[in-house]
């Protein structure tokens, strides 16, 4: 094996596949990274046998061959050359790597241990890229990290037809959004439950293309995985990962069918308040949050220790209401909201609130929804 | 209430402002309170079977040799006749609370070491409860009146010589140390009878040929520290000295940082099937969390120990994301925390002994729960409340969980 490629398109794509590299490999091939040079150029591979990665690059190959090396050494390796052309030769049983005037090399780990990567199921629709990544950021903030509750730490994606719901909980809150994308069959109708943190990390990965392609194989076909596809600088980006198992909680009728208390608040104001206010808040105790004559007064803190409280204004349709919340619970869903101005909208103290970005007269409702539970606050 | 004289530094047994209270042979006290007929009987409570362990002795088992932490089979064989008896720890749980009750109207600064011993720091008592030994007097007959069981106390300027005066105080007196008599009487005393000094610690100072607290006295700090290193260095001459080791004023730590409460049960077979040590661990569970709420307190941290027939023990903990008292939450990290084990031992493997602890105490009445999605107004938590209601009335096998009966 021999070729030469651009120091910047190596990086990159070293620097991509390397991501899902296990931190504790089961087996020590898998600590690797396949490099595979043929006429199309070089394609890098991870596989920990949940998440796949594959990049696809183009270099002047001069002779074809597939090496396997440590994918975090190479990593570093690329990652401070200098920018100059990179050469890579298999010589024996070792990869030697030229830039410039440094000189690395490197073992090979056996190229016949090492697993093969699954089959991308078929493509099912496309979706742009950063409207993807946006849509995915705001579900992960209401995903589990308890591996306790395996379920919980995946976020569920419904297809019907040209929308896609993403939905994630861990109990306590709850994300609800909508994507809007392009399938190949109008009438697709698919679910899936895929691990939160790998979906965060390859939407956020995949945005220098404008499009990605998704691909769910329907129920039955294609061994539960999910495939997301993108192009990257000189080439292509391809993720796998498993699908979680078990049922994800009916979670759509835990909205509220009334609200009593609609309260609008600017959004800057009170993500400064928040974070203010919830400075004394001791672990695992609320901020408390009162409505009532056009003022929300945020209240925390208790007699024993310090405490604190501030006012701001809001727009507030509907009875008094005191209730209290997490406060980072409180600041994950603000965040997660695009609009300057948020509504909470309420039933009563002991019943979560939907939270809400108001949308301007004219403009698209995204219709992202952020449920959370309230901390039931001392009578 | 006689008057001091403002700006007098008060001397004797008025500088003695430390009290230790501590409960006579406590567990023992309230089984025999309840069962008056074994008053005069060598009576031990202790886990409930032959393999079990003795966690307190009365006075006339003591007299046989017997002591606590021993096991029931070898203190059988020092005390035929001795009278093994369950314990109780709703009942030991309710006396503690009124204890620590009472011990709360004399003074703010109550440092709860466990359900039966208590610091008590009376400086700022003096106006509305009178001069330390009032105090304690007034508190011993409070508490003989009020639970029918006695105490002793322990009167120092310091914590670590009131705790050694209550041993002399024992049982059912007052002992005071003052300031003045701290060297005399601290003297002849053996080195390893100093509160925080252990095993260890005696073993490497009567190599150097320091026996009693008079020889820790004479020996200077350099010398202590270099054979024990600079901060256990210290804290011997410290205690030796009558001082201290936190400073003279330590902050006393309000009884809600009590550390832990568990319990455990070495098993009269081992159990081998997974369904059966899970039932162990839910009868501990359900044991360990009733007392937990019945002194008020919810936990954050939970603990499981296992020991297998080779001796070899394992100790796993979980963190809760939000500190809990509910029986169903904490049973289902024990769970967890088994299941996780049965991954790492490749199976599921026969135990010996089974364990439960909960720590990362904090008082439930100031906890804001994080409620869940989905979850019915009254929950776990009003259920175990209502079971426990039942329990202390009709007894604690009036209600279980369905797993536990038969």
């Amino acid at each position: 094996m021999k070729f030469r490629v651009e120091r910047d398109v190596l990086a990159d794509a070293v620097a991509w596949a390397a991501r899902s590299l296990p931190v504790r490999p089961s087996v020590p091939v898998l600590a690797g990274l396949l490099i595979q040079a043929g006429d199309e150029g070089l394609v890098l591979s991870t596989f920990d046998y949940e998440t796949s990665a594959r990049a696809t690059l183009a270099a002047e190959v001069t002779d074809d061959g597939t090496v396997l090396v440590s994918g975090r050494l190479l990593a570093d390796i690329t990652r401070s050359l200098p920018n100059k052309p990179v050469e890579m030769t298999l010589e024996g049983s070792r990869v030697s790597l030229v830039c410039g005037s440094a000189r690395f090399t490197l073992q090979t780990l056996p190229v016949e241990d090492y697993p093969t990567l699954p089959q991308m199921p078929t493509a099912t629709g496309t979706a742009r890229s950063d409207a993807f990544a946006h849509a995915v950021a705001q579900a992960v903030t209401a995903a589990g990290r308890d591996d306790m509750l395996p379920v919980l730490t995946g976020v569920r994606i419904e297809i019907d037809g040209s929308t896609i719901s993403l939905l994630a909980t861990d109990r306590f809150r709850l994300s609800q959004g909508e994507l809007e994308w392009s399938p190949n069959t109008p009438d697709e109708s698919l679910a899936a439950l895929i691990p939160a943190k790998v979906l965060a990390d390859t939407a956020k990965s995949l945005t220098a293309g404008s499009d990605v392609t998704i691909a769910l194989a329907a129920s039955g076909q294609g061994d539960g995985i999910i495939g997301f596809e993108g192009a990257a600088n000189g080439g292509t980006r391809r993720t796998t990962t498993r699908l979680l198992d078990g049922e994800f909680p009916k979670v759509r009728s835990l909205f509220p069918n009334e609200h009593l208390t609609i309260a609008k608040i600017e959004k800057a104001a009170l993500i400064e308040s928040v974070k203010r206010v919830s400075l004394v808040a001791e672990r695992n105790t609320a901020v408390q949050l009162a409505f009532s004559d056009g003022v929300l007064t945020l209240d925390a803190g208790s007699g024993d220790e310090a405490q604190a409280s501030e006012s701001i204004e809001a727009d507030i349709d509907g009875g008094d209401i005191v209730t209290g919340f997490n406060p980072q619970f409180l600041l994950d869903g603000l965040g997660a909201i695009d609009q300057s101005t948020v509504q909470l909208a309420f039933t009563q103290a002991s019943k979560p609130v939907v939270m809400s970005g108001v949308v301007p007269e004219g403009d698209d409702d995204p219709g992202f929804r952020y449920l959370l539970m309230p901390r039931r606050l001392l009578s | 209430m006689s008057a001091v004289p403002p700006g007098a530094e008060p001397r004797g047994e008025d500088a003695c402002t430390i009290l230790h209270v501590d409960m006579d042979a406590f567990y023992a006290s309230v089984v025999i309170r309840d069962h008056p007929e074994l008053r005069s009987r060598p009576v031990v409570v202790a886990g409930g079977n032959e393999r079990g362990v003795i966690l307190c002795a009365t006075y006339p088992a003591r007299a046989y040799g017997v002591h606590s932490a021993m096991p029931v089979a070898r203190a059988r064989r020092l005390c035929p006749d001795l009278v093994v008896v369950s314990p109780d720890f709703g009942a030991f749980a309710q006396v503690s609370t009124a204890v620590l009750d009472a011990f709360a109207r004399v003074t703010p600064e109550v440092e709860a070491l466990s359900q039966e011993e208590a610091f008590l720091d009376v400086r700022g008592s003096r106006r509305h409860a009178g001069r330390p030994r009032e105090i304690a007097e007034r508190l011993r007959a409070q508490i003989h009146d009020e639970q029918r069981i006695t105490c002793s106390v322990g009167m120092a300027a310091t914590r670590s010589v009131a705790k050694l005066a209550s041993r002399r105080a024992k049982p059912d007196g007052i002992a005071a140390i003052p300031p003045e008599d701290v060297t005399r009487v601290l003297a002849p005393l053996d080195a390893g009878d100093l509160w925080g000094v252990g095993e260890k610690t005696r073993d490497r100072l009567r190599r150097i040929g320091l026996e009693t607290v008079g020889d820790l006295v004479a020996t200077p700090l350099a010398l202590l520290q270099a054979t024990l290193g600079q901060s256990a260095g210290a804290h011997v001459h410290a205690l030796a000295h009558g001082r201290d080791p936190g400073g003279p004023s330590p902050k006393f730590a309000a009884h809600e940082r009590a550390r832990s409460m568990g319990a455990d049960r070495t098993l009269e077979a081992d159990l081998s099937s997974y369904d059966d040590v899970l039932v162990e661990l839910l009868r501990l569970t359900v044991k360990v969390t009733s007392r937990m709420r019945g002194s008020g307190f919810a936990a954050r941290v939970v603990t499981v120990r296992l020991r297998y027939p080779d001796r070899t023990t394992v100790t796993r903990s979980r963190t809760l994301a939000d500190p809990s008292d509910v029986t169903h939450d904490l049973y289902a990290a024990v769970v967890g925390i088994y299941d996780e084990q049965c991954g790492r031992d490749g199976g599921v493997r026969a135990v010996r002994l089974v364990g439960v602890r909960v720590s990362g105490l904090q008082r439930s009445a100031g906890l804001q729960p994080q409620l869940r999605l989905g979850e019915p107004d009254r929950g776990w938590s009003d259920a175990d409340r209502a079971v426990d209601r039942v329990r202390e009335r009709f007894g604690k096998h009036a209600v279980s969980p369905a797993t536990l009966l038969g």
